[in-house]
This record gives C-alpha cells, sequence and structure tokens, in this order.
C-alpha cells in the first residue's frame, strides 16, 4: 500500500508509530518537554538591561517592598526556547482544520496582525485629545458601519470586550428600553439549546430564565413559545443559526410573536458567519444582536481571547445603547462620553468598560472586511455553508446525524453517539481524533443532543482537507465501531494522554509552589 | 479571494457529493423574502493586500502615536518598553491561532502559561491565586463587587474617591440593574487627600458593608498604606477590594494582599500588552484560597495524565457558565488569554530582579520629572507619597491646555476635566504619568512648554 499525503501508511498501527522508547529527557524527538519557570528561572535573573536610574530621594512613603515575592527571571535565549517549546505543544489553525463547533476556528490573515501593529493603531493611548486620534475614531466608525450594514440593523455599540460582555449590553439596552416605558418584566426565555452564556448573562443582569422547547427537527418550537410569553417576559434569546447548525425558519414569525406580546428579540450572533453577506438579521425582526469578531471576521482567538463582541441594535433599542460611542460630525469624528451623552443620547444606560473597547480588534477586523468586501462576505458563507454539508453527507452513513433527514445544515454538521457501540462514547471519537492529528470537534454541546459532536469545518478548508478530515474521522468511528479497545485509551501519541480532571477539581493546585512550601501545606 | 482555498471545480464536485443543486438549495431554510441574491449594497467589494494595506495605513496615519514626541499619559494605560521577543512569540501561530484550551492534550502549551500566569499574578499581587486573566481592570473591578456580595450576603459598596473613573462608572451601570448599591465620591485637589479618603472610608465600614474598593496607586497617583483600612473592614465583616492599574508599581510598593487586601483587581496591560487605544487589555483577578469557588473566570489547575506525567486541564468548571448556566458565577467565557500570554513572557523577560529594577527607574524618573515640573510658575504637586504617575494643579483650566500641548506634538498628561467632565473643581487637574520611554530631553520640553502655555 502506498504511503497516503500525510506521509502515514494505513496498514500502520498506531503503536508502530509510537516506538515506545524511553529517553533520559523524557523528550520524543521533536516533542520536547518544558519544566515551569519557576523550575528553571531564579529571581536574580534577568532578560531585560535597563539604564542606571537618576540618584533621587525616593518618595514611596515608606512603603517599599521589601520582602521578596519570587518571581522568576530568565534570560532572553531561555526565555524564546521556554515559550517556544511550549507552543508546540498546543494544537492551531495554522496546523490544520480546527472543527470545534460553534466556535469558528477559521484561518487568521497576517495582513490583519501587521495592520493592528501600526504604530498609529498600536501606539495611541485611550485618553489622548481627539484631534490627536482622529484616523482611531474613523477606523472604529469604519467598521461599525460594515456591522450596521451587514446586518441590516439602525445602531452599533463598539464597546463590548466579548461575546458574553456583548449579550449583557444587549440584555442591559432591551431592561432599559423596557423600564423606560414603565414596563418592568422579570423573565427571559432561552431554547435548551442556547450557549451556557445566555443564561448566565439573563442571571447576571437579574432575570429569571426559563427554557423554551425545540421540535424533533431541532427548531424552536413556536407553538410553546407563543404559549409561554406573555406581560412578564421580557426578551428571548435565540442564536440564530442555531447551536444545532440549523437556520430557523420561523424567526420572522417567532420575532412577530414576540413583539405582539411586548417583548423584544435578541439573537446570539455567535453563527453570523454562517449568513453574513446573504441574510441580514435586521430583516428577520431581531432587536439586539452581538457578533463575535473572531468568528465571523477572522480576528485570532489567541488561546481563549482577547474576543469583541459589538451589538447592533434596532431603531428602538438603539437610544439605549452604551457609552461611548464614535459620531461623525461635518467630517470630523467625536467620541460621545458622558461629558457630551446629555444632548445626543441621555438615554443611554451607561458605561460598560474603561475605555473604548477593543481597539486591537477593529483595525483586524477591518483588515478583513476590506480585503474580502462584499462579494467576498457573501463567499465566505456559501463555503462555510458548503463544506459543513460535504461532511455531514460524506458521514452520515457511518455517524448518527440527528437532523440530517430534516435538511441541510448551515456552517456546522452535527452527529450524536447514538451510532456508537456499546463502551464507546463521543469522547472516545475526540480523543481517537488528535491522534489523527486533528484538533477534536466541539463535544456534549448542544445540550439537547446526547453525545453531541459538532463539527465546523469554516470556509478557509480546502476540499483536500476535508478529505482526509473526512477519511479520518470515518476511521476512527470504524474503529470503535469494530471495538479497537486502543480507542478507549487514545491520545496515544499527544503530548499528554488523557488527563485527570477529576483530580484536578478534587484537590486544586492552582499555582505553583516548591516542594518545601508544597509539603508544609499539606 | 486569498481566504478561501475552494476552487469552482470543487464547490461543483462537492455540490454533486451533497446532493444540491446549487449553493441557493443549501439555504431553503431561509426564507424567501429574507435572501439576499447580490452583495449587500453599500459596501466595496473585495482588495488586494496592498489597497487594504493603503487604505489602514492612511488611517493610523491620521493619529499622533506616542513614539512620535514627549509622551506623559497614563490614568489606567501606561507606555512601557516591550522586549522584542514578547511580540515575536505571542504571534507564533500555535499561541495565536489556538482556541481555548477545551483539549488539554494538545493544549498543553496553552495551559502551562496560564498555570504560569496565575502563579505570577498571584505573587505579584501578593494573593494566595488567582484566576486566568479577565477582560480588563473594569470589568474585573465590578466582578470583584458581585464576588464579595455572594461572600458576605450583603449588597453595600464603599467606592474610594481614588477609583479610576470609568472603574466607578462601569460598576454604576451595573449596579443600576443588580440592585448593588455603591456608595461613590468624587477625588479633591488638595494637598493629603488619600489619607483623608482612606480615613472617611474607615468611619463608614459597617455591618451593611459588603465591600470596600480601593485603587493603590490611585488615579491621581497617590500612594497609600490600606492596612489599617482592611483590619477595619475586617471588623466589620466586609471584604477590601484593591485595584491596581499600574502594575509596575508592585516592584516598588507594597502589594495589596501584603496590606491585607481579601481580592485584588488590576489592569495588566502596563506589561507586554501596549497601548492600542485602550483594548484588548488583560484583567488581572487574586484572591485567598478560601474564596476560590466564588471567583469568576476561567482557573487553569495541575493535574496528571494517565502515564502519570504532569500536565495542566482547566479546572473547578461548575462556577462556570458552560456548566452551571443562570447559576454561573459569572457569564464571562472568553478571557484575555493572548494579552495573559504577554504579560506572562514580559514578567518572565523581567523576573524580580528586572521588575524591581524597572519600577524603581519609572520612579526615579517620575521623581526628577514632578521635581522639574513644580518649579514651573502656576504648577503646583499635589502628590505625597507617589510611584511613577502625580498631579499638577495648574493656574488654569488643564484641557486646553493639554490640546494646545497635542497640538505642537506634546502628550503631556491627562487633564481631569476629560476624565471628571463638569465636576468644577477638578478641572485644573492634569494627571501626569513618567515611564522608563521618558527622556530628560521629554522632561524638558513638557516643562517649557506647561510654563509658555500658562504665561
Amino acid at each position: 500500500m502506498s504511503i497516503n499525503q500525510s506521509g502515514w501508511r494505513p496498514e500502520m498501527a498506531s503503536g508502530e508509530a509510537d516506538a515506545g522508547v524511553a529517553t533520559f529527557t523524557g523528550n520524543k524527538g521533536l516533542m520536547l518537554e518544558e519544566a515551569l519557570i519557576f523550575e528553571i528561572g531564579d529571581t536574580d535573573r534577568t532578560g531585560v538591561d535597563l539604564p542606571e536610574p537618576p540618584r533621587v530621594a525616593s518618595r514611596l512613603g515608606g512603603l517599599e517592598r521589601d520582602a521578596t515575592f519570587g518571581l522568576p527571571g530568565l534570560a532572553e535565549p531561555e526565555a524564546v526556547r521556554h515559550y517556544t517549546r511550549l507552543s508546540r505543544q498546543n494544537y492551531a489553525i495554522d496546523l490544520g482544520l480546527f472543527p470545534l463547533g460553534s466556535c469558528t476556528m477559521k484561518h487568521n490573515p497576517r495582513l490583519n496582525e501587521k495592520m493592528a501593529r501600526l504604530p498609529g493603531f498600536a501606539d495611541i493611548h485611550p485618553l489622548q485629545p481627539i484631534d490627536s486620534v482622529q484616523g482611531a475614531l474613523a477606523l472604529i466608525h469604519l467598521v461599525g458601519e460594515w456591522l450596521v450594514k451587514l446586518t441590516g440593523m439602525a445602531a452599533v455599540s463598539m464597546s463590548p470586550k466579548a461575546g458574553a460582555h456583548g449579550e449583557l449590553c444587549g440584555l442591559l439596552a432591551i431592561r432599559s428600553a423596557l423600564e423606560a416605558r414603565g414596563d418592568a418584566r422579570k423573565v427571559i426565555l432561552v431554547p435548551e439549546s442556547a450557549h451556557g452564556t445566555n443564561p448566565a448573562t439573563a442571571a447576571f443582569c437579574g432575570y429569571a430564565v426559563e427554557n423554551i422547547p425545540a421540535t424533533p427537527a431541532g427548531r424552536v418550537d413556536l407553538a410553546a413559545l407563543k404559549a409561554r410569553l406573555g406581560p412578564d417576559v421580557a426578551a428571548v434569546m435565540i442564536t440564530n443559526p442555531n447551536t444545532c447548525g440549523l437556520f430557523e425558519p420561523d424567526m420572522k414569525a417567532i420575532s412577530d410573536a414576540v413583539h405582539a406580546a411586548g417583548a423584544l428579540v435578541y439573537c446570539d450572533g455567535a453563527n453570523f458567519n454562517a449568513i453574513v453577506g446573504r441574510v441580514r438579521p435586521g430583516d428577520l425582526g431581531v432587536d439586539a444582536m452581538h457578533i463575535n469578531l473572531h468568528k465571523t471576521f477572522s480576528t485570532p482567538h489567541g488561546g481563549g481571547g482577547p474576543g469583541s463582541g459589538p451589538v447592533v441594535f434596532s431603531e428602538l433599542l438603539a437610544p439605549y445603547a452604551p457609552l461611548p460611542f464614535v459620531e461623525q460630525q461635518d467630517g470630523h469624528y467625536v467620541l460621545v462620553e458622558e461629558e457630551t451623552a446629555g444632548e445626543h443620547h441621555a438615554a443611554s444606560f451607561g458605561r460598560m468598560v474603561a475605555f473604548h473597547g477593543q481597539m486591537g480588534m477593529f483595525v483586524r477586523a477591518a483588515a478583513y472586511m476590506l480585503s474580502h468586501g462584499a462579494d467576498g462576505l457573501k463567499q465566505v458563507s456559501e463555503d462555510a455553508v458548503l463544506n459543513a454539508n460535504y461532511i455531514l453527507r460524506s458521514l452520515e452513513d457511518v455517524l448518527d446525524a440527528p437532523f440530517a433527514a430534516s435538511g441541510p445544515c448551515m456552517h456546522e454538521a452535527l452527529f450524536s453517539d447514538d451510532n456508537l457501540p456499546e463502551g464507546f462514547s463521543t469522547l472516545d471519537i475526540a480523543k481517537g481524533l488528535i491522534d489523527e492529528g486533528f484538533h477534536p470537534m466541539t463535544v456534549y454541546f448542544p445540550l439537547v443532543i446526547h453525545g453531541a459532536m459538532l463539527v465546523e469545518p469554516t470556509e478557509t478548508e480546502s476540499k483536500a482537507a476535508l478529505d482526509q478530515f473526512i477519511g479520518a474521522l470515518r476511521s476512527v468511528a470504524e474503529r470503535a465501531k469494530a471495538g479497537d479497545p486502543s480507542l478507549k485509551a487514545a491520545p496515544h501519541l499527544a503530548p499528554r494522554r488523557r488527563l485527570d480532571e477529576t483530580l484536578a477539581a478534587r484537590k486544586p493546585v492552582l499555582v505553583w509552589k516548591d516542594a518545601a512550601t508544597a509539603v508544609a501545606a499539606e | 479571494m486569498r481566504y478561501l482555498p475552494l476552487t469552482d471545480a470543487d464547490r461543483s464536485a462537492m455540490l454533486r457529493t451533497i446532493g444540491a443543486g446549487s449553493i441557493d438549495d443549501l439555504f431553503v431554510d431561509v426564507p424567501e423574502a429574507a435572501r439576499l441574491s447580490a452583495p449587500i449594497a453599500g459596501l466595496p467589494n473585495h482588495a488586494s493586500e496592498i489597497m487594504v494595506e493603503r487604505q489602514l495605513k492612511e488611517l493610523a496615519g491620521r493619529n499622533l502615536a506616542a513614539g512620535e514626541g514627549p509622551f506623559f499619559l497614563g490614568c489606567g494605560a501606561y507606555r512601557h518598553h516591550v522586549p522584542a521577543s514578547v511580540d515575536h512569540l505571542i504571534q507564533r501561530g500555535e499561541f495565536l491561532t489556538a482556541y481555548t484550551p477545551y483539549q488539554p492534550e494538545i493544549a498543553q502549551g496553552t495551559l502551562q502559561v496560564l498555570f504560569e500566569f496565575q502563579t505570577q499574578v498571584a505573587r505579584l499581587l501578593g494573593c494566595d491565586v488567582a484566576n486566568a486573566s479577565m477582560y480588563d481592570g473594569s470589568t474585573a473591578c465590578w466582578e470583584a463587587i458581585v464576588m464579595a456580595r455572594r461572600i458576605t450576603k450583603r449588597a453595600k459598596a464603599l467606592i474610594s474617591a481614588g477609583v479610576h473613573p470609568h472603574y466607578v462608572s462601569v460598576c454604576t451601570t451595573m449596579a443600576k440593574f443588580t440592585g448593588d448599591v455603591l456608595e461613590t465620591k468624587l477625588p479633591d485637589l488638595t494637598v493629603g487627600a488619600p489619607g483623608d479618603d482612606l480615613a472617611r472610608l474607615i468611619a463608614a465600614v459597617d455591618k451593611e458593608t459588603s465591600c470596600v474598593v480601593v485603587q493603590n496607586p490611585n488615579i491621581l497617583g497617590h500612594v497609600a498604606d490600606m492596612s489599617e483600612l482592611a483590619a477595619r473592614c475586617h471588623e466589620m465583616g466586609a471584604l477590601l477590594i484593591a485595584v491596581v492599574t499600574e502594575p509596575v508599581a508592585l516592584g516598588a510598593i507594597r502589594s495589596p494582599g501584603e496590606m491585607g487586601a481579601d481580592i485584588v483587581v488590576g489592569e495588566g496591560q502596563a506589561l507586554g500588552v501596549g497601548l492600542q487605544f485602550g483594548g484588548p487589555y488583560v484583567g488581572l483577578f487574586a484572591t485567598r484560597d478560601k474564596y476560590v469557588r466564588q471567583m469568576p473566570g476561567r482557573l487553569c489547575g495541575e493535574t496528571v495524565d494517565a502515564e502519570g506525567k504532569r500536565g495542566f486541564v482547566l479546572t473547578l468548571s461548575t462556577r462556570e457558565q458552560h456548566i452551571r448556566r443562570e447559576k454561573a458565577t459569572s457569564n464571562i467565557c472568553t478571557n484575555s488569554g493572548l494579552c495573559a500570554l504577554a504579560f506572562s513572557i514580559h514578567m518572565t523577560l523581567l523576573g524580580e530582579r528586572g521588575l524591581r529594577d524597572l519600577a524603581a527607574l519609572n520612579h526615579a524618573k517620575a521623581v526628577v520629572a514632578a521635581e522639574r515640573l513644580a518649579k514651573v510658575p502656576g504648577v503646583e504637586l499635589l502628590n505625597g507619597p507617589f510611584f511613577n504617575e502625580f498631579t499638577l494643579r495648574l493656574s488654569k483650566e488643564a484641557r486646553p491646555v493639554v490640546r494646545a500641548l497635542a497640538d505642537d506634538g506634546i502628550l503631556g498628561g491627562v487633564s481631569l476635566g476629560r476624565l471628571y467632565p463638569g465636576a468644577e473643581a477638578l478641572q485644573n487637574g492634569l494627571v501626569v504619568a513618567v515611564t522608563e520611554t521618558v527622556t530628560d530631553e521629554d522632561i524638558d520640553e513638557l516643562a517649557d512648554a506647561l510654563e509658555e502655555a500658562l504665561r
């Protein structure tokens, strides 16, 4: 048999690839172990050279920090090696397809990074006089304008720091609007399949949360929703496309019913990447929606942030949007803050972050928007949906696809553990994929599907990459069906085997302690 | 379109596999009326890299960048020299383009960094434990107040006059919706004011108080000992929340933890992150061991793998939204991972010795600048103890002065009028920050320009 494109011969058993050779260092060739900075550095070593300070009498008022506090340093070569070695223990989109459903791991263009590092964007202070930052305000305004046009909404708030923060922004605007008309409602309705941030956000701003059931086809149950609507319901939070990867065909009817009951519609825009350029949420009756710039507009995930979660608003909610925001007045850009809000924006619910939002992310998103343009963004959502459907139809014979019969999916393909034999779980499939050199899909989410596997390839994958992934996932699923016990112990070939998460939670070790301190604390 | 690998031939082949006649068939669930057939109007079509670069460079060029002249702005965002290797390392694709470490076997790089970051932050702030970061200092500050409410079951927070006004504003906004009672006060421009404010707070703490929030160094640059206030808080069953917006200060002054703070939140931007017009930044959040389970945000913990090798995982997630949903300690999901990495690398390059040297350099330069500026006619220095930032009371309103200086290419400080619009008594205040990036010539230029402006 020939070697396939990844250099791996199908007849090689997984055990052969890991020769099991014990080494002195614990390293395996290019897979390098790396100790903690607390084990390799010391408090007297440093990787920076600073000039001698001028001699002055201290003005610290006797509050000098005398005792050592144990921050180890490394010289530059050691530091570069430490972090380079650590980086190699990570999977990343730069290495391969990263099919985390609902998370949208698409390619991060490097032009974005280059632009964000222009001194005119990277090295300006948030409190500089407004005349000295006209280009920055113009850029924020530009990104805001794109978002407003792409969503068909009336206004945008750029300040929320991430998606969940955007949800908070949207709900606070909704609550403000309702209270302004003397209508203090107490309940937010959330579909069972929603992201956990939805109910958490609703609770964080003081609402009671109730679930809306789904239909067998994975959509919001419109009849059940209508039955629950009433004078106590403030808003409905809908994710569209939803977390099962399906478009809500009744979205307009849902919005109409919600509005008729005096409530408002919050749309979780986490999956906007599936419809950008093809559908405008504003046409579907949405009142507020956050947009995760990292999902739709390619800003990097960075191993867990920073995100950016601008919120678009309907005409009704626009007056309640938070401060600050950028306005154009006679060719000049102004930052509407507390001081000028009185004239322009008296109903604003206030400030939700220091300064003006995630400028560094706005620059990256702008570079991406301008690169793709309106025509390219339409192609983006089409290719994202095409890739997901290709995966769905290529694997539905081997994995259970609960909603495959109801029609095409949007940007992500959902599978369940229904077809897996006794003793094998979604987790085993995920860990098996790691040995195949892929990051697993999202697992056990959405909660409404047993053993859910949510696969989102994104538009930045080639057909060849998809074919290889499909082959790998098929192979792992077939191993499960054949009862291959080695799958239960996967991954075998990653920097670590399965980690004991129960131990981590039962006896939390959250900071490093040297051996002596750790023993004394026992 | 350079970011899209599919060819038209691929698309046709894939549609055949799917069994769809056209791409439109995949959008059948979208109601006809909502389907757009053409690209959205009013937006340009795709552009080459060179065109995009040209357009964005033009916008960037309309800003006065900090490196172009003397620069003295602080008030929650500081310009420090970031070693070249920091930006190089955070751009490694394995860090930059990784996700939240949900699959720990192939995310040990990010996880070990977070474990090291948590330890660095805890030690810097003088606390037992820290989380894997928050969005920024202001949102961390509000989360701390919410956490104190959960712990004490009380809803009244006293906020010092020295807390950054944007932080106070964020908390006030949120409190309108949650029912928390916040007692706030504006700072004043009298010498020795921070001492008075701490004395006021000591007198005000009572059995209904959930927490007292104090910033050190504070918005006017004052440095104070919070120990007595901490003791009083504990006597009354309240928590002391300390805010740090300039972490470099902790290379010189005693940490909030050492002074008795129960929760310490901060803005980590000063180390590794850069100014970026206000974001993204990185929120620091640390506390005592006993409050760990009340903490918001991600936590990374040590464990072992199936072969007994040390490894790291996200842990205690039963506090979090993806498990607890409406009962979570916070709705936070994403934190500020890449900025935490930058902070951590910068801190590792410094080490304790480097941080102490950096802090000493900042302080010495600030003292030189303060003494020089205080000699300018019409300028009075307000601070007793300070670190690298101090407040000047000018003989006239500071805001127009700052604007005039900027027109001459000098970013001379933050006017209190910008931060506290409408607060009459504060309009002559100018907050000046002096870091290692400031030269003697910069200080002379600022002094001369101020003298000119105040004449």
